[in-house]
């Protein structure tokens, strides 16, 4: 099997564990974004994956065959450092056959001097400065190959690492928030090159964000991380619309998803306001959730109180103050609805289908359990 | 057009008791450094052109007189000879043994305090009394490098006593002391270069430590190297303490180094005004050489 597979891989440092019992696949051809709030793991996992960082216990497999123990050197897989990680005392040239130099030359031909006389390194370093050539011009740094690394922008350094990550056909392809440093319209024009570039290439890819926007554009697939463990793994679609876990729902999505807590009545019926949720709720207190775009003013419902609008171009937002539980709430509202003003007291109705219901434990309540769509009276 | 408008204004907006509280702020240390280093290096090099003899009733201006007759001096050649000698074995080994304790310092997992501190002694520890333990170390009959020379049959020199080993010798304990030195200036630009650097030439396919070092460490480390190559040979040309404690740059001036030289001639014959000419040349000496580190070198090994 061709690709990335991460077997319950689990790293502890001293008494923290990063990473526990993970287990991840990256198929040929596939873009995976591993998403999750900072310090839960996801970049221990991806140096694991590259061999700068080691395992405790678990498997690591690149193209089939089993790298768990093998040296970074030896895994074929090419790395975006956040920092981009450009030697800087080498031009861009330079910079980006470094892997090729390594990989083609033998050990004599890359001796400095006489390398150059090495038989048959004429023909290789030939192959070399024409592969560089071609990286770099599909990354538009044709002019810039004689620039060292301290004389271009950061847009520019990033290209430059992108390149030295492309330039030989590596087995994976990993990326560690390589965004993370442009300015907000470099990074979205950047994200489609990245998207182009792995399409181009083909390999595996794993890309580490703590930017759930930058997960959702890009992947074919999103891994929600948090505090070690991977809580769902699935389309941007899935992860953002059938979310398992409250941690996924509240972490996908932007505004944050609106949550109140609510409780079952004594015949295991949940209400929320006049609408019915669920026949044969368990018990205990259990959590509503619910997007801003999938609610609207109405004329009962939920009773809040208006706090502040939000003008987004093709929309606004409502911030709302649900005053029992103290809760804000958020509505997406199409730009012709109707202004809010401080203070005002609303009502709102929310499409019941679009509902997400949360255990205790933040697990996702099996949403079958739900009433079907045809008993809501849709307000 | 912009430039003609806004200088005027800009000088106009800026008030004179700014330019005078800088001034005021900077003076007193103007006044020291003038007084306590262009005074004094102006004086002595003034002192280089006289005759001048501590006690002498007058001073002579004599020109160039001082410098012609230290070319015919032969002990000031040989002093010359024997302090580029002793630079040329300190420096490259110190330099070379620093790097190397350094790398080996910097990959160790624990102790790295340790080991520093232990290199780092020398450096701390008075000259004169590390001096005297030289001295027992190397004695020709009661020294112990000597006593285990004898258990392998070799009859060792007198290391500090005779003429054919007594600069080696000190250039030993040159290197002792520079080396501690030298290793912790290396090991701070080892701790300079990003982590990270090294860990993308790993994923980039350099496998061996060598390759490493010649991609990404050495390079890296060049401003450190360059930092450490001038300073050594600045501390090595300007040796004095071990000479002066061990060997008063005997035998027959076998030892005698330039700054030994100045101090005889200054402080036993008295002759100022020779010992200052002596002076200036070592002046001239460490001056060409942080030029040569800040004009020729510099631009090679900064990437900034």
């Amino acid at each position: 099997m061709s690709g990335i597979r991460i077997e319950d891989v689990t790293r502890r440092f001293g008494a923290v564990t990063a990473l526990d019992r993970v287990s991840l696949s990256v198929q040929a051809g596939e873009f995976v974004a591993l998403v999750g709030p900072s310090g839960c793991g996801k970049t221990t996992l991806m140096r694991i994956v590259a061999g700068i960082e080691h395992v405790d216990s678990g498997r690591v497999i690149i193209n089939g065959s089993d790298m768990t123990r093998k040296r970074a050197a030896e895994r074929n897989v090419a790395m975006v450092f956040q920092s981009y990680a450009l030697y800087p005392h080498l031009t861009v040239r330079q910079n980006i056959s470094v892997p090729l130099v390594m990989k083609r030359l033998s050990m004599g031909q890359r001796l400095p001097l006489i390398g150059g006389f090495w038989p048959g390194a004429d023909a290789v370093r030939r192959g070399i400065t024409n592969d560089v050539g071609k990286a770099a011009s599909a990354l538009g740094l044709g002019e810039l190959l004689d620039r060292r690394p301290a004389q271009l922008s950061g847009g520019q350094r990033q290209r430059v690492a992108l390149a030295r990550a492309i330039v030989r056909r590596p087995a994976a392809f990993l990326m560690d928030e390589p965004l993370s440093n442009l300015d907000a319209a470099l990074r979205v024009q950047t994200r489609r090159e990245i998207v182009d570039i792995h399409r181009q290439t083909g390999a595996a890819t794993l890309y580490v964000t703590h930017d759930q926007s930058e997960a959702l554009t890009m992947a074919d697939r999103v891994a929600v991380m948090q505090a070690g463990r991977i809580l769902q793994i699935g389309t941007p679609e899935e992860v953002y619309g059938n979310p398992v876990d409250l941690r996924v729902a509240s972490f996908i999505g932007s505004p944050r998803i609106n949550t109140l807590p609510v409780e079952a009545d004594a015949d295991g019926q949940l209400h929320l306001g006049d609408v019915l949720l669920m026949r044969h709720a368990p018990r205990g207190p259990l959590t509503f959730a619910i997007r801003p775009e999938d609610c609207e003013l109405a004329d009962a419902g939920i009773p809040v109180r208006a706090e502040a609008m939000e003008f987004l171009g093709e929309n606004f937002l409502l911030h709302c103050q649900h005053p029992p539980s103290g809760r804000t709430l958020v509505l997406r509202l199409p730009p012709g609805a109707p202004r809010a003003r401080p203070g005002e007291l609303l009502h709102i109705g929310f499409n019941p289908s679009r509902a997400l219901l949360f255990d205790a434990e933040g697990r996702r309540l099996d949403p079958d359990l739900r009433v079907s769509q045809q008993e809501h009276a849709f307000v | 057009m912009s430039e003609t408008l806004t200088g005027p204004l800009r000088r106009q907006r800026r008030p004179v008791g700014e330019a005078l509280a800088g001034i005021m702020l900077t003076l007193p240390a103007a006044i020291s450094y003038f007084l306590l280093l262009l005074l004094p290096t102006l004086a002595a090099i003034m002192l280089a052109f006289t005759d001048y003899e501590l006690g002498a009733p007058a001073i002579g201006w004599i020109g160039g007189e001082n410098f012609v007759e230290l070319l015919d001096d032969l002990g000031f050649r040989q002093s010359l000879r024997n302090t580029m000698v002793y630079t040329a074995i300190v420096v490259p080994f110190s330099i070379i043994g620093a790097l190397a304790l350094a790398l080996m310092i910097e990959a160790l997992t624990r102790g790295k305090a340790l080991f520093r501190a232990v290199f780092f002694l020398p450096v701390v520890s008075l000259p004169v009394a590390m001096a005297t333990a030289w001295q027992y170390l190397l004695h020709p009959t009661i020294g112990p490098l000597n006593a285990l020379l004898r258990e392998i049959g070799v009859n060792g020199p007198a290391w500090l006593t005779s003429s054919d080993t007594v600069l080696v010798s000190l250039a030993v304990i040159g290197i002792w002391e520079a080396i501690g030195f030298n290793l912790v200036l290396f090991l701070a630009g080892l701790t300079a270069i990003p982590r990270e650097l090294r860990q993308a030439a790993e994923v980039d396919g350099v496998a061996s430590a060598w390759e490493r070092f010649r991609l990404i460490t050495w390079p890296l480390l060049g401003p450190t190297t360059l930092f450490v190559v001038t300073i050594t040979m600045i501390r090595a040309v300007r040796t004095f303490d071990s000479v002066a404690v061990l060997t008063q740059g005997g035998p027959n001036r076998a030892s005698e180094v330039l700054l030994y030289t100045m101090y005889t001639e200054g402080f036993t014959y008295f002759r100022l005004g020779y010992s200052a000419a002596i002076t200036l040349i070592f002046l001239l000496i460490v001056l060409a050489l942080m030029l040569l580190q800040t004009r020729i070198l510099d631009r090679r090994v900064h990437y900034g």
